[in-house]
């Protein structure tokens, strides 16, 4: 028997969620073909807002690629809009011409957003944000343009205005009604929030009723008011809401009012036509968030498959996706007679929480500031609990309940089966502790990786945590030492204790003796051990190259394109018209795309073939440059002031010590990059507060500081000490860096080993002049071997192999 | 220099590799990575990671596979696809070694 034919008319969230139902329970029942006006696979368009904001890529977003089409046999047809349905003969027809014949339909047509016809709404420059084009537009806009209006203050417009403000522009907010986001807050929450946008520097004005959008020469110039006010414009933004989308659906004889009518069986009208998603009118009511049409997405999937499921609406929770605005919102909040409400504010924390009762059953929830117990109270809203027991403690959340102490834990545990706990992705409890038993699943990127939960907004990562803990028990602590990687049980301190007992001296070596599960290692667990293999036995170890990363094989910076970049050394971040010079023939020569000055005062030469970096390098070596080591994990700069030497304020020459401690430690390997400071006064212009290590000049002598970071963490350094000498500073430095390369694990950070270790610890080993003087002697026996410039080798010829194809083959035509 | 014997044609010689290394191998405008192995074995790859078609000859090749350099995607050398949660494939073309000479076939590409 040939399969039963499907069809989908959208590729948007909803199907796709139909789609994943459908095919986990019954992979053969269907051939299902989609039709996407979209030029582009299923995306999580929940994630726009941190795809314009610059936290996420659409990559990142993407729910279903097309592998995942080709993997399930589906045939999706992109940029394909269907004009045509013939019910008779059960066949659909797009207008690029694509006819497929079907037994069941499914139209999810989604919605369109609305614009308002003001005068000069069709003015270039004013957008909807809908979807990914949207973004892209406001993107491109952000990139020329300064002033940006949004007219709409629901969730929506919010996070445009957000992720046009964190892309650099000035924002307004103009929202009709006198609160935002009104639909889904009080009042009192409304101006949290409009409090919390002004801090962000984003002007939010209520009451604003548009006039007209004002136009130069076709495009948009600004904004003007019912109350005569002018704004500025470059571009205007319209989310003032969305409309179904029924256009086709009127077209062909389907029941229609705002949206496509269906009953709780999601049909239409025609009982082989379903319609889902944000196209459809259920009951009287058009949703526009995702979880009831995850709902119907269910609902359908079973249909198809024959049994007889229902759909009987949605109470919906919402959330706002801005980066650290805390905000949820679910159910009926409105203020009546017959309903008692519990408000908890803490006006300096900005807390406010508040929860509507009718019949000791929770009807409504806002919560600000604080929305841990958002799904906790939801749940009771959806289950319709009956509140009188705790009512007195309801407000302080699920850990208050019951007279226990605070324990995060049991208010998890005692989550039902179906509480979602990732709302992004719609993961449930239930979901995440089956997957962690069945997959054996122990750390956090394992769920992420098999579930999605907390892969997306992160949210949830707490939550996520806590239900790992609870589905493992004591074998999940998240504090635990980690083993090295897979191949291996040891960490990466018994390892580097175990190299240096047993005199372990390669890598076949290290892996026969401690008993490794893999026959070579693996991408993690090589570089780290070839790394602590040349710290430890810098005079006999032959290191291995195979066991880098690329960039380090290669000495320069991989980039996303495959090209590399090359980063010359400037001592010191001081340059001459010599080396500018040779930098601007060399970029002519090899046509360099782009050249960047970078934060370490060095000059950066982006997207240079690989083929090219040897001749390159030896254009560089010609004027005296060698290896800026920028794709090391070593010594990278040392970023000076001009001190003494120009600044009035300099109290000593910190360039000329930036560029000694430059050249005595360059090509020396760390566990994880090493960057220097030295600033020539307190007013601190190299901005050594911030390095793995840094030196303030003082009149007094040299402030040494350590374990700062400017990264993934910001962090100021700690001072180590106060030292007199310019020779002192420099053996303090160096004994530091090499007690830190003794030390730390690989990819661990100085500011990271130096809180594992313990601060105290350092100053006292710093202090102690022999223990110093015994650092500084073993950084200066393994620098013989380490001060070679990888460049020069390379031009003399070392690993060529590297830097051109092993054949290339030119394909004839057949004869 | 490159002799066609049927379909298989000559792309290097076993040495032109490190162990534990690959090396690009161009054909009009297909890329190919090709790897040995710590064993001396050796596997060819589209050099596209499925990803984000990183090069996959420039990563750490390690137990039959090799680790993407641009995103730690681990893919099989012997069968191209992605391992642990990831998916996604990349093609792969066969290879024979007669007396150290490494040879493609090229039915699949012509």
């Amino acid at each position: 028997m040939s399969k039963k034919k499907l069809v989908v008319i959208g590729n948007g969230m909803a199907p796709g969620r139909m789609l994943e139902h459908l095919f986990e329970a019954d992979p053969e029942a269907y051939e299902v073909t989609i039709f996407n006006a979209e030029p582009r696979v299923n995306y999580n368009r929940l994630m726009l807002s941190p795809v314009l904001s610059g936290e996420k890529t659409y990559e990142d977003i993407i729910t279903h690629d097309d592998d995942w089409y080709t993997e399930h046999g589906v045939t999706l047809h992109k940029s394909a809009r269907i004009t045509a349905v013939d019910r008779d003969a059960k066949t659909v027809t797009s207008e690029n011409g694509i006819t497929a014949s079907y037994d069941k339909l499914v139209v999810a047509t989604g919605s369109d957003p609305i614009i308002i016809p003001l005068p000069g709404h069709d003015l270039d420059g004013v957008l909807t944000y809908r979807d990914l084009d949207d973004v892209d537009r406001m993107l491109d806009a952000s990139k020329t343009k300064k002033h940006a209006v949004v007219i709409g203050g629901g969730l929506l417009g919010l996070e445009a205005a957000a992720g046009l403000k964190m892309q650099g522009m000035d924002v307004t907010v103009l929202h009709l009604a006198p609160t935002l986001m009104e639909r889904q807050l009080d009042e009192a929450a409304g101006h949290l929030l409009e409090r919390a946008f002004a801090e962000r520097d984003i002007k939010v004005i209520t009451k604003a009723n548009t006039h007209e959008i004002l136009g130069k020469d076709g495009k948009v110039a600004g904004v003007k008011l019912d109350n005569g006010t002018k704004l500025a414009a470059d571009i205007v933004c319209m989310a003032v809401g969305i409309r179904p989308c029924t256009g086709l659906a009127a077209e062909i004889g389907l029941d229609v009012n705002r949206g496509v009518l269906v009953s709780d069986d999601m049909r239409s009208s025609d009982a082989d036509i379903f319609a889902l998603g944000e196209c459809v009118e259920h009951r009287g009511q058009v949703y526009g968030l995702v979880a009831p049409l995850y709902e119907m997405a269910k609902v359908i999937a079973d249909n198809l498959l024959g049994e007889e499921a229902e759909y009987t609406g949605s109470v919906t929770a919402t959330k706002l996706k801005v980066t650290g605005v805390d905000l949820y919102s679910a159910g009926d909040f409105a203020e009546a007679p017959d309903r008692e409400e519990i408000v908890l504010r803490d006006a300096t924390a900005s807390v406010y929480k508040r929860l509507v009762l009718k019949e000791n059953k929770i009807i409504g929830a806002v919560l600000y500031g604080e929305t841990s117990d958002g799904p906790w109270f939801f749940d009771m809203l959806k289950k319709g609990t009956d509140m009188s027991e705790m009512r007195e403690t309801l407000i302080f959340g699920q850990a208050f309940q019951g007279g226990e102490p605070l324990d995060p834990m049991a208010a998890v545990a005692a989550l039902p089966g179906d509480a979602e706990i990732c709302g992004c992705n719609g993961i449930c409890k239930s979901k995440i502790t089956e997957t962690i038993l069945e997959e054996g699943l122990t750390s956090l990127d394992d769920v992420r990786a098999h579930t999605k939960a907390s892969a997306s907004c992160g949210t949830c990562t707490g939550l996520v945590e806590q239900l790992m803990a609870l589905t493992l028990g004591d074998s999940y602590d998240p504090n635990a030492v980690a083993a090295m990687c897979s191949c291996t049980d040891l960490s990466h301190g018994d390892v580097r204790r175990l190299i240096k007992a047993k005199g372990l001296k390669t890598i076949s070596e290290v892996m026969q003796e401690l008993e490794w599960k893999t026959s070579c290692g693996c991408a993690k667990c090589r570089p780290a051990l070839n790394y602590y293999l040349v710290a430890d036995w810098p005079d006999e170890y032959a290191d291995d190259y195979q066991s880098r990363f690329i960039n380090e094989r290669v000495h320069a910076n991989i980039q996303k394109d495959g090209t590399y970049s090359v980063v010359p050394r400037m001592w010191g971040g001081q340059t001459s018209s010599l080396e500018l010079r040779t930098i601007a023939d060399v970029v002519d020569k090899y046509e360099i795309p782009t050249v960047k000055v970078t934060g370490g005062q060095r000059i950066d030469m982006l997207g240079i073939k690989k083929e090219d970096l040897p001749d390159v390098w030896s254009d560089l070596g010609k004027a005296g440059f060698v290896s800026g080591h920028a794709y090391a994990k070593g010594l990278r700069t040392v970023k000076t002031c001009v001190g003494t030497d120009w600044c009035r304020f300099g109290t000593q020459d910190s360039t000329g010590l930036g560029v000694k401690i430059e050249k005595f430690m360059w090509g020396s390997w760390t566990p994880a990059k090493l960057k220097m400071g030295v600033s020539g006064c307190p007013r601190n212009c190299a901005e050594a507060t911030c390095k793995d290590i840094g030196i303030i000049c003082v009149e007094s002598g040299y402030e040494i500081h350590f374990a700062g970071a400017a990264g993934l963490d910001i962090k100021g350094t700690e001072i180590l000490f106060n030292v007199e000498t310019e020779e002192e500073a420099m053996e303090t430095v160096v004994a530091l860096t090499q007690m830190y390369r003794e030390q730390g694990f690989y990819l661990e950070r100085i500011y990271k080993w130096a809180k594992r270790i313990g601060y105290d610890e350092v100053r006292a080993q710093m202090a102690d002049l022999d223990r110093r003087k015994a650092y500084y002697d073993r950084f200066v026996f393994s620098q013989k071997f380490a001060q070679v410039d990888p460049w020069e080798e390379r031009v003399s010829g070392k690993d060529k192999h590297e830097f051109k194809p092993m054949a290339k083959i030119q394909l004839e035509a057949a004869e | 220099m490159n002799v066609v014997t049927d379909n298989w044609i000559e792309i290097g010689q076993l040495e032109d590799i490190p162990r534990q290394g690959a090396r690009r191998v161009e054909i009009g405008d297909m890329k190919l990575a090709v790897f040995r192995t710590a064993e001396d074995q050796v596997f060819a790859l589209e050099d596209r990671c499925p990803h984000k078609a990183g090069p996959l000859s420039q990563g750490i090749i390690h137990d039959g596979c090799v680790t993407c350099p641009l995103h730690n995607w681990v893919i099989s050398l012997s069968d191209g696809t992605a391992q642990g949660a990831d998916k996604g494939q990349v093609a792969t073309f066969d290879l024979r070694m007669d007396s150290g000479h490494i040879l493609l076939n090229m039915s699949a590409l012509l």
